[in-house]
């Protein structure tokens, strides 16, 4: 008799208040997609453009901080949805450069940006309701929600990915020896 | 005869008045730290280089060594709480490496990696401190400061120019400029003072040496602070 087919974990990424360099950097795994694909299928993610997390994944990787109420509301439903959740890079784990507007009021910042820049004619402050207001500050997903494993790194590089991922697979705690922790 | 001590169940010679800091540095054992540097009086302010000694903790930079002490260092138990330490000196400034020209020359990141800090784990203070950029040859980014006071003992002692001190006390403890103004430009530093060659993070910097060596290719990228003693100084970096 065949053994059962082991069931492929379920993971699901997204892109915050990131840039999307973290999920470049997933691809910079290479060939090893192949070996990660015979163990994982792709949930809700930019790769499959899927729009919802199913309700029963494995493994929720989130690139970027958080910048608006959008934000807030993606990871709280990644959080919902995935037993084990992963900050990927210096934006999801500390706010990264988003964050380094987090000294300057709000208001100071839509005003230059819509109506004092130079060039600007007739600027006006987006409103339409279809766009998620943006937080006070920029804050990293830990503060929101509780966070399993973190990858530093801007981005991380995909042989530290590739580590944590098969630290992961393996049951292992993921650790980051030297030549793959950094965290610029 | 030697006098002897036990450094993580290793036996370390040491002389009479030395510390457990210089006499583990000695004997090529890393004691994680940042406030303490090897040519300056010790500060005992940042507790990185706690150790446990006869089952007490204390501070290796400032402890005297004696005779027969037992002294645990590298310990799951003793690197945990420096890795707090760790992640609470980065959430209380604003530490964004990857715009950091420190970066990869920093004492406070290799200190994190040595001790295989993840992520800041706490909530982030996001202080708003603005930079001097008054001087002609320096900036001072206030956003990374450790309060380490290497630059108050260098310029104190050293260069007897007395520009920099602790202000504040507890949590409110802040770097400050000795002059009227606050401003670095009206003080008389310079690029000969030791004070501009001792910051073991990113808040004195000299003007117009932006990333000179690549990222990837600096002192700490190359190797982990723990095969590299002795604190590097400035002038070795170029």
């Amino acid at each position: 008799m065949n053994s059962p087919v082991k069931k492929k974990l379920k993971v699901a990424t997204t892109s915050l208040a990131g840039c999307f360099g973290c999920h470049m950097s997933l691809l910079d795994i290479d060939e090893r997609l192949f070996t990660l694909l015979e163990h994982i299928e792709f949930d809700r993610s930019p790769l499959t453009d899927i729009k919802e997390v199913s309700p029963d994944c494995d493994i929720g990787i989130i690139e970027g901080g958080l910048c608006n109420a959008e934000n807030v509301h993606v990871l709280r439903e990644f959080r919902k949805h995935c037993k084990i959740l992963i900050a990927l890079g210096a934006c999801a784990v500390n706010g990264g450069l988003p964050a380094q507007r987090n000294h300057l009021p709000l208001t100071t910042i839509l005003e230059e940006v819509y109506h004092t820049s130079p060039g600007l004619a007739n600027g006006m402050i987006p409103n339409d309701p279809e766009l998620p207001l943006p937080l006070n500050q920029v804050h990293p997903i830990h503060e929101v929600v509780k966070i399993d494993y973190s990858i530093p790194g801007c981005p991380p590089s995909g042989d530290a990915i590739w580590k944590v991922l098969t630290d992961l697979l393996a049951g292992r705690e993921p650790t980051l020896d030297h030549d793959l922790m950094h965290y610029d | 005869m030697t006098q002897k001590f036990t450094l993580d169940g290793v036996l370390i010679p040491f002389e009479d008045g030395e510390t457990v800091m210089q006499a583990a540095t000695r004997a090529g054992k890393f004691i994680p730290h940042l406030c303490y540097h090897p040519e300056f009086k010790p500060h005992g302010s940042c507790k990185l280089c706690t150790v446990k000694v006869n089952g007490r903790q204390a501070a290796a930079c400032t402890l005297h060594v004696s005779s027969g002490m037992v002294v645990e260092n590298n310990t799951e138990e003793l690197n945990a709480e420096r890795r707090a330490l760790t992640q609470m000196l980065f959430v209380e400034g604003n530490h964004f490496c990857p715009s950091c020209e420190k970066s990869g020359n920093c004492q406070l990141q290799a200190t994190a990696y040595h001790l295989g800090m993840m992520s800041p784990h706490y909530d982030h203070f996001f202080p708003s401190r603005p930079v001097d950029a008054s001087h002609a040859d320096f900036f001072i980014d206030f956003n990374r400061c450790i309060l380490c006071s290497l630059c108050v003992r260098a310029s104190r002692d050293v260069d007897k120019k007395n520009i920099f001190a602790l202000s504040g006390r507890g949590i409110k403890t802040h770097l400050i400029v000795n002059a009227a103004s606050g401003r670095l430009a009206d003080t008389d530093f310079s690029l000969a003072d030791k004070a501009a060659q001792v910051c073991p993070v990113g808040v004195i910097l000299h003007k117009r040496q932006g990333f000179a060596v690549p990222i990837g290719e600096r002192t700490y990228d190359k190797a982990a602070i723990s095969a590299q003693h002795e604190p590097i100084a400035e002038e070795a970096l170029k």
